[in-house]
């Protein structure tokens, strides 16, 4: 356990080690435009499984934390001109809160209600700001970046940093949760919540920590990107494609461990960067519903599952 | 702003328009609220058969109705195997059908939409026949017949419908399935071949519902996730598996988003079903005609 602990925190700095790297080396920018993307993910993807994948509450709305996200920060740059900290930053805070709403609602439903008032809660924020005229309406708003900050070269190979900073961050909150008591707490939830409840887990508090935790860092993850966009509009930044990419890859990857998301996040992240750019988006997409279905029928433990099984032994070793 | 005419006109729109709503929802609301099946594919079901439809139209010629009539067989195989897989993967071995039913059926629901757009692109179809874009006029108001062919077509598929379910041997054994499914194993009837064909028949339903929806208006691939919140919305208010509250909640659904789109603009509509949901969901998740579980 304290050996593994090691091991991690070299490895996460070994990666934050070569992201800055690559972005002193590396001069071509679509690199940078394709990585920040999968970075993204890796974020939204880990930080779902903290609610999805422990607490096995299936949260629809990653889409509705990630365009409140993207928001955040529209409006920050607009009425203040604020840093990309400060926007990041502001979006966490709006994200727990928003997380902290979410709890509240799973005392009230559970299996697929809680899925679809999900969707019904990014809808309706959606059309919330689509009525917004100072963030730009229907027709969505411009944004301009600021100048480069040193020492990064670019703009973008600054925002990729940033959300490798964010992807270690997700990382080690959604590994210290699995390992501590709260992660316990959380899969007895999953697993019975009444028995959980009556053997004295607080299931309340716990749902709600996780709510929290998993909406604060899917806002920090969307904030960047009205900068990396240089552009903000409701329907694609509340798409649904990101809720199912979201779930799609947690599923794939496996949610029994920290790491499942991250390698569902950057299977399926490489891919499509691979697909949109050789094909077209669409059939894109069409792969993303087709792995899930795939995934979800064949090896519903995901890749974790599969490995686990292969090196012969059942699920609850920890890392 | 506000005037008795123009509420006049959003109520009786808003009803005929809710009858469509309540046709579109009764295969959901066997699937979902009789079978428990998390069917969040539906509406993809219901925009894949609009588009079979206007296939039909626009290559032979034949009428959107008569079209609908047409496949519902096609739909009804398409509900049997769709079934048989849920079954055979998720509830017979009865591991986290929960999470897992879900995100199976929202792949589909993504399949059907990609299909879709690669076979028709992203524009919007709608069909032709003599109802479609004419109007009856009764005074000031305008009433168009497109309107008024869904909407007798819709009562007459709830009514076709619930007294199926209540009157035929068949029905009552869906119904039965739904109460208890174990009574009906140890009566030594086979609880999954009923629900088998339970949900073939919900999906067969949505032939016709796709053929409606493509009269009211025309269609385009996406259009399924707004009617994720208008169906969820619908069967949920309706309280599970009640067909006469389908048709209430429909007229409800249908009567809220015309007078709001009268009051404040079409830019708010997509927020009323689903808002409608949520409350529903937090106020009283047992329906308008819900039984208590």
């Amino acid at each position: 356990m304290k050996r593994n602990g090691i091991f991690f925190w070299i490895g996460a700095v070994l990666f934050l080690a070569a992201a800055l790297l690559m972005t002193q080396v590396v001069t071509n920018q679509y690199p940078f435009f394709a990585g920040y993307v999968i970075l993204q993910f890796m974020v939204l993807s880990v930080a779902w499984s903290i609610l999805g994948g422990y607490a096995g509450y299936v949260n629809f709305g990653t889409s509705a934390f990630f365009g409140i996200g993207v928001y955040t920060a529209v409006f920050l740059v607009k009425a203040f001109g604020a840093p990309l900290p400060v926007q990041i930053v502001v979006a966490a805070a709006i994200g727990a809160l928003m997380g902290f709403a979410l709890g509240l609602l799973t005392l009230r439903m559970q299996g697929i209600f809680f899925s679809i008032a999900t969707i019904a809660l990014t809808i309706v924020i959606e059309t919330t700001i689509t009525n917004w005229r100072y963030v730009g309406g229907a027709a969505g708003i411009q944004i301009q970046r600021p100048a480069v900050t040193e020492p990064f070269p670019s703009y973008v190979q600054m925002l990729f940093f940033v959300q490798a900073l964010l992807v270690v961050l997700a990382i080690a909150i959604s590994r210290y949760i699995q390992n501590s008591w709260i992660g316990r707490g959380l899969q007895s939830l999953r697993d019975d919540e009444l028995a959980a409840e009556c053997t004295g887990v607080p299931t309340l508090r716990l749902k709600l920590v996780a709510c929290v935790i998993s909406g604060a860092l899917m806002c920090a993850a969307g904030a960047p990107a009205a900068m990396y966009l240089q552009y903000a509009d409701p329907s694609s930044a509340f798409n649904l494609n990101y809720s199912v990419s979201v779930l799609a890859m947690s599923l794939i990857g496996g949610t029994a461990h920290w790491a499942g998301p991250v390698i569902g996040a950057i299977l399926l992240g490489t891919t499509q960067q691979l697909l949109t750019v050789t094909i077209s988006s669409e059939v894109n997409v069409l792969i993303l519903g087709v792995m899930l279905v795939l995934f979800v029928v064949g090896a519903p433990e995901g890749i974790i599952g599969l490995v686990r099984k292969l090196r012969g032994h059942g699920g609850g070793r920890r890392a | 702003l506000f005037s008795f005419d123009l509420l006049q006109d959003a109520l009786v729109i808003g009803v005929l328009l809710g009858c469509f709503y309540a046709a579109v929802s009764l295969g959901l609301s066997v699937a979902f609220g009789l079978l428990d099946v998390p069917h969040v594919a539906h509406p993809a079901f219901l925009v894949l058969a609009s588009y079979a439809v206007y296939f039909l139209n626009e290559h032979f010629g034949i009428d959107p109705l008569l079209a609908g009539l047409l496949i519902t067989p096609l739909f009804f195989m398409f509900g049997l195997i769709a079934y048989r897989l849920y079954y055979e993967t998720f509830e017979k071995r009865g591991t986290d059908a929960g999470v897992r039913g879900i995100a199976f059926f929202f792949g589909i629901a993504f399949i059907i939409e990609v299909l879709i757009i690669l076979q028709f692109g992203v524009d919007q179809r709608s069909v032709t026949a003599d109802y479609v874009g004419k109007a009856w006029r009764i005074g000031d108001m305008r009433i168009p017949f497109r309107l008024l062919v869904a909407f007798a077509v819709a009562a007459a598929l709830t009514i076709l419908l619930t007294l199926y379910l209540s009157r035929t041997f068949m029905g009552r054994a869906i119904r039965a399935v739904a109460q208890d499914q174990e009574a009906l194993r140890l009566m030594g009837a086979n609880p999954i071949r009923i629900k088998q064909w339970a949900f073939g028949l919900a999906t067969a339903v949505l032939g016709i519902a796709g053929a409606l929806l493509i009269i009211v208006a025309p269609v385009e691939p996406t259009l399924d996730r707004t009617y994720i919140g208008r169906t969820f919305c619908v069967v949920v208010m309706a309280g599970l598996g009640s067909m006469t509250g389908t048709l209430v909640a429909g007229i409800i659904l249908g009567v809220a988003e015309t007078i709001v789109l009268t009051l404040f603009g079409a830019s708010w509509a997509p927020a009323i079903s689903f808002g409608m949901l949520l409350c529903v969901l937090a106020v009283r998740p047992q329906g308008l005609f819900g039984r208590l579980s």
